[in-house]
């Protein structure tokens, strides 16, 4: 119940800030049938495919996010230096299989697509507690092998069984 | 005051889409696909938070800085998806990433494993 309660009040205030239009009745009637029939098909799918949503994460993603822009920032120049100055900073491709220490698939999946959003590392497959990445350097992986990005994510999902 | 904030947020745009060719420049400067999927990357990420925190900065506090800001957040929702979706695809069928000698063994190595 509490998922059900959460898509509904986020998906209201979703659909009033990108409408704009808060007094006119007949568009607020509509809003309501789209949240309605949204929420409907979101539940539906929860059911089928629990995602383990907590308020643990909702509340922690913020923070988390502040801290992946910083990471995003510092790959994004290393990637630049590449670009640019491609004689002093070389592409070395890299391919390998790292642990993963998420339980969760929504853990698992924080986890890849932060890979993936950070420029110079791709997640390319999930298997298990796997994950299979590219890099644009061997600096990329070492960076990920250290494990902060993989703390911070299990961090995030706390103590699921 | 205007003046500072309109200067800095032209500081934002232009260093956004300096990002943004920068991309397209290693899109064609990177060897392979795998790795050209990375400079692509700095198109979505950096270049994209600078541009819209530029236009942040244009719109000031009304609900187009809250759309904005929602537009940044679903394109890096997507666009690790759909990357990942690419690079999983070319892995499935086979395409072999260019890799530095010293890394070769290695994955091999990990393609048995993974089969077995």
């Amino acid at each position: 119940m509490p998922y059900i309660t959460f898509i509904i009040i986020s998906l209201t205030v979703f659909w009033l800030l990108l409408s704009g239009f808060w007094d006119n009745g007949l568009l607020l009637a509509l809003g309501a049938v789209s949240v309605a029939l949204v929420g409907y098909l979101t539940w539906q799918i929860e059911r089928q495919h629990p995602t383990m949503l907590s308020t643990r994460i909702l509340l922690l993603l913020p923070v988390f996010l502040v801290w992946l822009i910083g990471e995003i920032i510092k790959a994004n120049i290393d990637v630049l230096k590449r670009i640019w100055f491609s004689g002093r900073y070389p592409v070395e491709p890299i391919m390998k299989s790292l642990p993963m220490s998420q339980k969760g698939a929504l853990g698992k999946t924080i986890y890849a697509n932060a890979i993936t959003l950070t420029p110079g590392t791709v997640s390319v497959d999930v298997v298990g507690d796997r994950v299979l990445v590219h890099a644009v350097s061997a600096e990329g992986i070492a960076g990920l092998e250290e494990g902060e990005m993989d703390r911070r994510v299990t961090a995030l999902e706390g103590k699921t069984t | 005051m205007e003046q500072v904030v309109d200067i800095l947020s032209w500081l934002l745009l232009l260093a956004g889409s300096f990002l943004g060719i920068s991309g397209a420049i290693g899109l064609f400067r990177f060897p392979d696909f795998y790795s050209r999927v990375h400079a692509a990357s700095v198109t979505d990420t950096l270049c994209a938070l600078l541009i819209i925190s530029g236009l942040v900065l244009q719109a000031g506090f009304t609900l187009i800085t809250v759309k904005l800001i929602i537009v940044l957040l679903f394109l890096w929702y997507t666009s690790p998806v759909a990357s990942h979706a690419l690079v999983k695809a070319a892995h499935y069928h086979g395409l072999k990433p260019l890799l530095s000698d010293s890394n070769e063994d290695e994955v091999k190595e990990e393609e048995v494993s993974s089969k077995s």
